[in-house]
């Protein structure tokens, strides 16, 4: 219990970070990249055609998991909100700056591949319905908060402002998903919940599965990633960074 | 709390009144954004059709637009120190102080949208409804634009950053605001959008005032 207690203390602290996320951003790295070739080449090539939507469902492979994805890194924002205005944690703001840029990519990339989803099942690239209309809202909050970071030049005070916003925003993100929830809705429900049975069978909702992990995976590596680099610059003057920075020099 | 509240609505209402022009843009900016939609639309059934859309849409971009630079002067001029280096809390002030802009920015919508709205050519049986959906949703459009505006407060002035952050904050209250209007003119009942926009507002008056405080501790950060 000792040395998990340590451990997760070191967590908390750019110096120890820096060196203990290297292998989670590994571990991360190989299961992402490997799950989502797994899952790409299984849900692309052989799952089952669906019997009404034919081969051009098999978009939900990309779709599904870059939506889930989006809403699960602007709560997990949220979180680092907390963490960084109450206990002034550096590493949560360090957190939010990375994630940002990758929700917004997610988020744009679920918008996108719903267009293209929509044209052939639709018969319109873009429809007003609840579920895309709270993506976009979703995708706003994400430039918000990026635009935001940008916009105040204090590397603290950015800090700072996006922590409030993330939390402001993840209050708000299930009250904005139900008032769509409410305005209108033909979207067809949620093909994916936790509490009951999929309505695919298993050969189409493994290679999902198989897809979501594969993806949070990669965005984890690319936090991960993120972050250390963001430690360098940040940190960049600390005593640390400069050793370990001549020390890479002298052995090339 | 509540002297330090009425003390700080007494002060802004003050210089709304020494400032009486300024205090009239946003209700101009309404109405002619409104002849614009008038103008825009093609037909007196558009007109009719797009009336409480229109009023509740406009409510919610003068609302992001107008509460741009709400605590800017307060940041530059030193009053925000001054109130921060009180021993008590900060949300009071920041309580009175929304309440003299909303006096000023949201109350004269309630009149105003209803008279808009008519002018669109939309039913008068429905006003009462679309002016009660404007006095419940208004203060919560205040509230949380105010949290754009804090965050934003250090900042250089003339930014569109404000209505950015607060527009998709801004939904829930668009959506059952302009909701209840549409359920007006179309002569169906509206409690429940205004029991909803009844229930945003409490949650934003309770949440809202500790957000903007803290945005406002963070612009006096080194």
């Amino acid at each position: 219990m000792g040395a998990f207690k340590t451990y997760f203390h070191r967590l908390g602290s750019p110096r120890w970070f820096f060196d203990l996320a290297r292998p989670w951003g590994v571990g991360f790295a190989v299961v992402g990249v490997g799950g989502l070739v797994v899952g790409w080449v299984w849900g692309l090539a052989f799952a089952p055609e669906d019997y009404q939507q034919g081969n051009s469902f098999r978009i939900i492979y990309v779709h599904v998991p870059a939506a889930h994805l989006a809403q699960a890194l602007y709560l997990a924002m949220g979180a680092a909100g907390v963490a960084s205005l109450v206990w002034r944690i550096k590493l949560a703001d360090m957190f939010i700056a990375v994630v940002a840029p990758v929700g917004m990519a997610m988020a744009a990339m679920a918008l996108a591949t719903g267009a293209i989803w929509g044209r052939p099942t639709w018969g319109a690239w873009w429809v007003w319905d609840a579920r895309t209309t709270s993506m976009l809202v979703l995708f706003f909050l994400f430039v918000g908060l990026v635009a935001l970071r940008q916009a105040i030049p204090n590397e603290r005070q950015a800090g700072r402002a996006a922590a409030v916003l993330a939390i402001v925003g993840s209050v708000n993100v299930p009250i904005i998903k139900y008032s769509v929830d409410w305005w209108l809705t033909l979207h067809q429900p949620a093909s994916f919940t936790l509490t009951s049975a999929p309505a695919m069978p298993p050969s189409m909702w493994l290679p999902l599965v198989v897809n979501v992990i594969g993806l949070y995976s990669f965005a984890g590596a690319v936090v991960v990633a993120g972050m250390r680099n963001e430690i360098l610059d940040r940190e960049g003057d600390a005593q640390w960074v400069r050793e370990r920075l001549m020390r890479r020099q002298a052995a090339p | 709390m509540l002297s330090l509240a009425v003390a700080q609505t007494r002060r802004d209402l003050a210089i709304v009144v020494r400032a009486r022009a300024e205090a009239l843009q946003p209700l101009a900016f309404f109405t002619l954004a409104a002849l614009v939609f008038g103008l825009a639309s093609h037909s007196p059934e558009t007109r009719a059709a797009i009336a409480p859309g229109v009023v509740w849409a406009l409510a919610a971009i003068g609302a992001a637009l107008g509460t741009e630079g709400l605590f800017r002067r307060d940041v530059e001029e030193g009053v925000l120190e001054q109130l921060l280096l009180h021993a008590r809390p900060l949300w009071p002030a920041v309580l009175g102080k929304l309440l003299a802009h909303w006096c000023v920015t949201g109350l004269p919508l309630v009149l105003l949208g209803a008279l808009v709205a008519l002018a669109l050519q939309a039913p008068a049986a429905a006003m009462p409804t679309l002016a009660l959906s404007l006095l419940l949703g208004t203060p919560t459009l205040t509230l949380i634009g105010a949290i754009a505006a804090a965050l934003t407060a250090g900042i250089g002035r003339g930014s569109l950053l404000v209505a950015l952050l607060a527009l998709p904050l801004f939904v829930p209250t668009l959506i059952f605001g302009a909701s209840a209007g549409f359920a007006a003119t179309a002569g169906t009942d509206a409690t429940p959008q205004l029991l909803w926009l009844g229930a945003l507002f409490a949650a934003a008056a309770s949440a809202a005032p500790f957000a903007v405080a803290a945005a406002l501790r963070v612009t006096q950060e080194a």
